[in-house]
């Protein structure tokens, strides 16, 4: 959709920035840590995001994500290594880093009992926008989030997709530098999934703003600009969606079979084929997925009941990675480091 | 689907009387301001005043809130007057009980409305005031003073009744009961907020509260003199804080009265530290400094940093 902006941009290189010379970057993390007693909820990383792109930080739950943009928006405090967002220290400059910083929470943090709009008033004067500015910049963001004709209406009265909105708008108020979207359209149903994005995309045309976003919906990281796939606290791989999937290098094959075990045994010795199971499938990666299926049929001794070929998706790039899909990292991700995660939520 | 623009909404349509926005730009980009003492008292205002709003809304809480100062002012205490006629000198239970009821409308509400932060927690919006490039002690502030005036806004709907019970409208009365209950409004907001920053739950913070209210109510005071009490009673009764709120009020009403001397000495004596009077300035000190050392206690909880 917005694959023009994204185009051929690898890690190394940021977006180009009008004319600029050699831009400090949006956000700037080194060896940032956070224990939770025994738990190493992230573990020392290192990333820098450049000015007006979108960043994307893809993982299960559980991975850290939310605890790293929790202390990137100074709402913890790290126990290890720091980071400077919008050139402040997320420490030391816990304020001016608040003041430049927009944020869009997993869930929401609206008051329901209040106005729309007197909620974006409220955060406006919390922040102290200037008088003269709050009444055209209210009207502004809500127009672009299509609430403005809601205005008056009570939060308590929106659906799930309508708060969110208005959180975004909200969030955008103060004109932030960088803002920060923990899992926004997590609980969505689609179509609002897919107009959120739209004014992620509008957004990003029409203002001088760096976006950094967790999800651990893959086909939603595609809209980044860049990519870092977390897992355990790590920061596993960092670059755009199309150099990521370029490096898996291979079409994904799903086979079922009956016997699933025996079936890895001969694509082992016979395709020298390394394949898992990954959601009670058979999966493994060959270079030419489409002409490897009637080889398969012809030399695999154990009947195939259902085969699908398809091109590398992030899903593989996390499972290249990773070893495992993001879903199936999910369920088994232990209840502690659930629980951590909610902790993190708070 | 990206960047389809609403007909009127265009990017470049500058909404009226906005100068310095070129055209093609991005209109009313806002500057957020370093952080200054008038942006914590504008903070301390935002925050008291969705308090109000809050309040102003919920109708259902207004009424509720007055149902149990009245039942005790109306049933309990006219269930009792024919009861206790006999020692009450020819005055009013009710008028006896007034100052009592008085303070319970103020302290409900003022509970109810040191919940919203648990609430507010619960529900996240707590976040969204934490994030804020204010303080934390503005905001706990401004929840204070704003729990403060709401309780004081209910107080004011009992106080208007005063003359059903026999109590003279008298302007330096009413100026005299509706600071001491401020006062009171104050000190059990900062009581909330206290007990709220460590409680995250609602049902264990309304369970606290309960704990907390009724047997400061019941020993304060607020139903008996506290003239000739058995001395464990007589203990509790100078330990607990409502005790001075209930007694200067009732001494500034029977101040007001008609009656003998005889009544005023049995009915309002005062409150004795070791057989001395402590005078209702005193007593309005003692419930303000504990105010303000559960307010500090608050910020302090507040402040801490993840």
């Amino acid at each position: 959709m917005n694959s023009a902006s994204v185009g051929a941009v690898t890690s190394d290189t940021a977006p180009t920035n009008n004319g600029a010379a050699a831009p400090a970057p949006a956000v700037s993390v080194k060896g940032l840590t956070k224990r939770y007693g025994e738990i190493e909820a992230v573990r020392a990383i290192d990333f820098d995001v450049a000015r007006s792109e979108v960043f994307g930080f893809l993982g299960p739950n559980g991975a850290g994500k939310s605890t790293t943009i929790s202390m990137l928006c100074t709402l913890v405090r790290p126990t290890g290594g720091g980071a400077l967002v919008a050139g402040h220290d997320i420490v030391a400059e816990r304020d001016a880093v608040r003041r430049n910083i927009g944020l869009v929470f997993q869930d929401t943090t609206l008051d329901g009992y209040l106005t729309a709009e007197q909620n974006l008033r409220l955060h406006a004067e919390l922040y102290g926008v200037p008088r003269e500015t709050v009444a055209p910049r209210i009207q502004q963001v809500m127009e672009m989030v299509r609430l403005w004709e809601r205005r008056k209406s009570l939060v308590g009265t929106f659906s799930g997709g309508m708060k969110r909105r208005l959180e975004i708008a909200r969030g955008l108020l103060h004109s932030p530098r960088v803002l920060f979207l923990d899992e926004p359209t997590v609980g969505l149903d689609p179509q609002t999934r897919s107009s959120i994005w739209s004014y992620i995309a509008e957004l990003k045309q029409r203002e001088d703003i760096t976006i950094f976003l967790t999800t651990h919906y893959m086909d939603e990281a595609e809209y980044c600009d860049r990519i870092a796939i977390m897992d355990q606290g790590r920061i596993i791989v960092l670059d755009t969606p199309e150099a990521l999937k370029a490096s898996v290098g291979k079409d994904r094959v799903q086979i079922s079979t009956p016997d699933n075990r025996a079936a890895i045994v001969a694509l082992r010795e016979r395709f020298d084929v390394e394949a898992t199971i990954a959601e009670g499938a058979v999966t493994f990666g060959v270079p030419d997925g489409e002409q490897f299926v009637p080889r398969l049929f012809a030399e695999l001794d154990i009947p195939i009941k259902s085969v699908a070929v398809s091109r590398p998706s992030l899903d593989d790039v996390f499972m290249s990675y990773t070893g495992t899909t993001i879903r199936d990292a999910e369920a088994t991700s232990t209840d502690h480091m659930r629980n951590v995660a909610r902790m993190m939520a708070r | 689907m990206a960047a389809t623009e609403t007909p009127s909404g265009a990017p470049t349509a500058t909404p009226a009387g906005h100068p310095s926005a070129p055209p093609g730009h991005p209109v009313a980009q806002v500057r957020v301001p370093a952080r200054s003492l008038a942006g914590e008292l504008r903070a301390i205002r935002v925050v008291w005043r969705r308090e109000l709003i809050r309040f102003s809304r919920d109708r259902l809480r207004i009424a509720t809130s007055l149902v149990q100062p009245f039942l005790f002012l109306f049933v309990l205490g006219t269930g009792l007057s024919s009861l206790v006629s006999a020692s009450t000198h020819g005055v009013n239970f009710k008028t006896f009980i007034y100052p009592g009821v008085l303070c319970m409308a103020v302290m409900f509400t003022a509970m109810f409305s040191a919940a919203s932060i648990v609430w507010d927690r619960e529900f996240g919006f707590l976040r969204e005031m934490m994030v804020a490039p204010v303080r934390r002690s503005s905001i706990v502030l401004g929840k204070c003073f704003g729990g403060a005036t709401v309780a004081a806004f209910q107080g004011v709907i009992v106080l208007a009744i005063a003359g059903l019970v026999d109590v003279p409208y008298s302007l330096g009365l009413m100026a005299e009961l509706f600071a001491l209950m401020v006062l009171l409004a104050f000190a059990i907001t900062a009581f909330g907020m206290m007990a709220a920053a460590r409680i995250t739950q609602m049902q264990s913070f309304m369970a606290l509260m309960q704990m907390a209210i009724m047997p400061m109510f019941f020993i304060s005071g607020a139903l008996f003199s506290v003239a000739s009490l058995p001395r464990w009673l007589a203990i509790l009764n100078r330990l607990d804080p409502l005790t001075y709120a209930v007694d200067p009020m009732r001494r500034a009403i029977f101040a007001h009265l008609a009656i003998p001397a005889a009544a005023r000495h049995a009915l309002a004596p005062g409150v004795t530290w070791f057989g001395w009077h402590v005078p209702s300035l005193l007593e309005a000190a003692v419930i303000a400094l504990l105010g303000l050392a559960m307010l500090a206690v608050a910020i302090a909880e507040f402040s801490r940093a993840e």
